[in-house]
């Protein structure tokens, strides 16, 4: 975990490296990332919009378009199915923070600092399997259903925020624990002061990266009944319907696109100031 | 020695896990209240480790601490850390926080009210030489290296520690900066009068800060403790000599001023020949007084008073003769101490 420390070091310099020359030119990174939040929502509008033209355009609800009526009636299939996909996405996602979070607390600290390792191995196999391959062990353990759907997403997506709430917390000075012990914070305290709010930059990418997996991975979730956006492209798939397949593909991206820039904001707006 | 100490390590020693001999083994030694003792020594000696051993940041291996004639050593290290100030080299400021929280930190956890701890921020700013207003509110990455080092100082004085433990706390600054730290490190201890250990690996700071310096040889081994002027009047053995370094004896010039001297009187005809003569004031010290000699190439040099009017010469006798005196004490010290034990 040489490599723990790279994120939030880089982090400080750049802090610095700002604050003595205010005036210096942003590089096309900064330029990047400073677009990027008015960006992402500019293009996710304009992809919803194409997507509302589109599906205006293929006249669902008429007789003459049975089959792709059906397939993308919003009552019945397009709202239910998002709404199924959101709900398994924000479960997994929430639960994975629930665990993988205080775990990886836990595994940065004195005696289980030594299965470390080991933890993160299993972490590793979880995400290293085919996703396909992962829901089908979880439906034969568990049998069909959005809970199934749930617990094989939190084994999928708990290796990012496992890892970089580790990273995070062992990328924090020692000097800065060694001045808060000094000073008579109890480990709680130190915890809770200083590890967790400067590591918060780089667990909440990590959380970021689950959620845009678990989004992406709730896609598989009918394949066990467990709903989701997923019917609508394979109802495309199988009526060879290519607009049926479009919606949905589209769909799933822009929700995909609109967490992740959540994601950014949430980065953007939880980072601690002075960093 | 008056009163008891105000620190006290009673036989301590500190093994590492895992470490072939010990890090400090059966240092005793007593710290008087008010004064500064300076820990001085190789790296790798141990005074980080018998800093840290003070306030409990390692466990002792073996020995007792006293604090105010209290045992120590086995009450809760939180609460004893909240009483004892601590100054590490790092500095290690919280980047997350204000000026204003980082020097609240000790008082937040004493649950002081509001209104109290903001006062006491302010106060503590002021004393390190920082305006509140300018800084409370700044995080420490827009500080420069000597004003974060102030900030760490008032932070470990949050909560009015009679005792305060500084590892090496000048030390990665530019030697401009260390010496006005240093200056006024010293007017604020002439007001504060806490009982502070101070870690420093350089001879000159150690002479510089400390009231006495334990000059510590491998495993925090005290090869002699005394005040700046016995130490280098007197280095008792090869290693201190050698860790003191060339010109101990100048040093030792530093401690006499030139007032308390029995000068010369100044001689019209004989001093006034016309060739440059370089004057010092009365409250110069004899190091200043030879430097001037040295100066002007002269064996003396003219004290005047206020109004630059000469009031006597000093010469280089007088400075052998200082320099003679203070060994002479030095060493009837030691054969004192000698012949007590
Ligand atoms: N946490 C630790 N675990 C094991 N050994 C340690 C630990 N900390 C220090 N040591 C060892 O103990 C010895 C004394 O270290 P210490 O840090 O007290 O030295 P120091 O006198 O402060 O040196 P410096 O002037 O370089 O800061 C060294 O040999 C060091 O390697
Ligand atoms: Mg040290």
């Amino acid at each position: 975990m040489s490599e723990a420390v790279t994120p939030l070091t880089a982090r400080w310099r750049h802090g610095r490296k700002h604050s003595v020359s205010t005036v210096a030119m942003p590089t096309g990174a900064q330029l990047w990332h400073r677009y990027s939040l008015v960006l992402a929502p500019a293009f996710i509008a304009g992809l919803g919009l194409v997507l509302w033209y589109y599906y205006n355009s293929l006249g669902v609800g008429t007789i003459a378009q049975i089959q792709v009526s059906s397939a993308l009636d919003w009552e019945t299939k397009l709202k239910p199915q998002l709404i199924q996909h959101l709900t398994i996405a924000a479960w997994s996602t929430l639960l994975v923070i629930l665990v993988a979070v205080p775990l990886g607390v836990l595994l940065t600290r004195g005696g289980p600092r030594r299965i470390a390792p080991a933890v993160l191995a299993v972490a590793n196999s979880g995400q290293a399997l085919p996703a396909y391959g992962l829901l089908i062990i979880f439906l034969a353990a568990m049998g069909q259903g959005g809970r199934t759907v749930v617990v094989a997403l939190v084994v999928y997506a708990i290796l990012p925020v496992l890892r970089n709430t580790m990273v995070g917390l062992d990328g924090v000075d020692r000097s800065m624990l060694e001045a808060g012990r000094g000073m008579g914070m109890t480990r709680m305290q130190t915890l809770l002061r200083i590890e967790l709010p400067l590591a918060v930059p780089v667990i909440v990418a990590g959380i970021r990266t689950a959620m845009v997996l678990n989004i992406g991975m709730a896609t598989l979730a009918f394949l066990i009944g467990g709903g989701g956006l997923g019917i609508t492209i394979s109802s495309g798939l199988k009526l060879n319907q290519d607009a049926v397949l479009l919606v949905g593909a589209i769909t799933v991206a822009l929700v995909a696109l609109t967490f992740d820039w959540f994601g950014a904001l949430a980065e953007r707006f939880l980072h601690p100031r002075g960093l | 020695m008056a009163g008891e100490p105000k620190i006290r390590l009673d036989h301590v020693s500190k093994i590492y896990q895992g470490a072939e001999g010990p890090a400090v083994a059966e240092l005793t030694l007593d710290i008087d209240p008010g004064e500064i003792l300076v820990l001085v020594g190789p790296s790798g000696c141990g005074k980080s480790t018998t800093l840290r051993l003070i306030n409990r940041m390692i466990e002792p291996t073996s020995g007792r601490i006293y604090l105010d004639g209290d045992d120590v050593t086995d009450v809760n290290p939180d609460q004893l850390r909240r009483r004892i100030g601590y100054v590490i080299q790092q500095i290690g400021l919280f980047p997350h926080q204000t000026i204003a929280e980082n020097v609240a930190t000790v008082p937040k956890m004493l649950r002081w009210d509001r209104k109290r701890i903001s006062t006491r921020v302010d106060e503590l700013l002021e004393l390190v030489g920082l305006d509140p207003r300018v800084y409370r509110d700044r995080y420490p990455k827009e500080l420069s290296g000597g004003q974060a080092q102030r900030v760490g100082v008032a932070r470990a004085l949050g909560a009015d520690p009679s005792i305060m433990l500084m590892d090496e706390p000048f030390g990665a600054i530019d030697p401009i900066t260390r010496e006005s730290l240093q200056n006024e490190f010293l007017r604020l201890q002439e007001e504060l009068r806490k009982t502070i250990v101070f870690v420093t690996h350089d001879i000159d700071e150690a002479i510089k800060m400390g009231d006495r310096i334990a000059i510590l040889g491998e495993q925090s081994v005290v090869h002699q403790a005394d005040t700046p002027e016995r130490i280098l009047a007197y280095p008792v053995d090869d290693f201190v000599r050698s860790f003191i370094g060339a010109g101990t004896a100048m040093k030792g010039l530093a401690f006499e001023r030139v007032g308390d001297l029995d000068l010369a009187p100044f001689d019209e005809g004989r001093n006034g020949d016309g060739k440059p003569v370089g004057t010092i004031t009365a409250d110069a010290t004899l190091f200043e007084a030879l430097e001037e000699m040295l100066r002007t190439a002269d064996g003396k040099t003219v004290v005047v008073d206020e109004s630059g009017r000469p009031a006597g010469v000093v010469e280089l006798s007088h400075l052998s003769d200082a320099l003679r005196t203070a060994q002479d004490e030095a060493r009837r010290h030691y054969d004192e101490l000698g012949a007590a034990s």
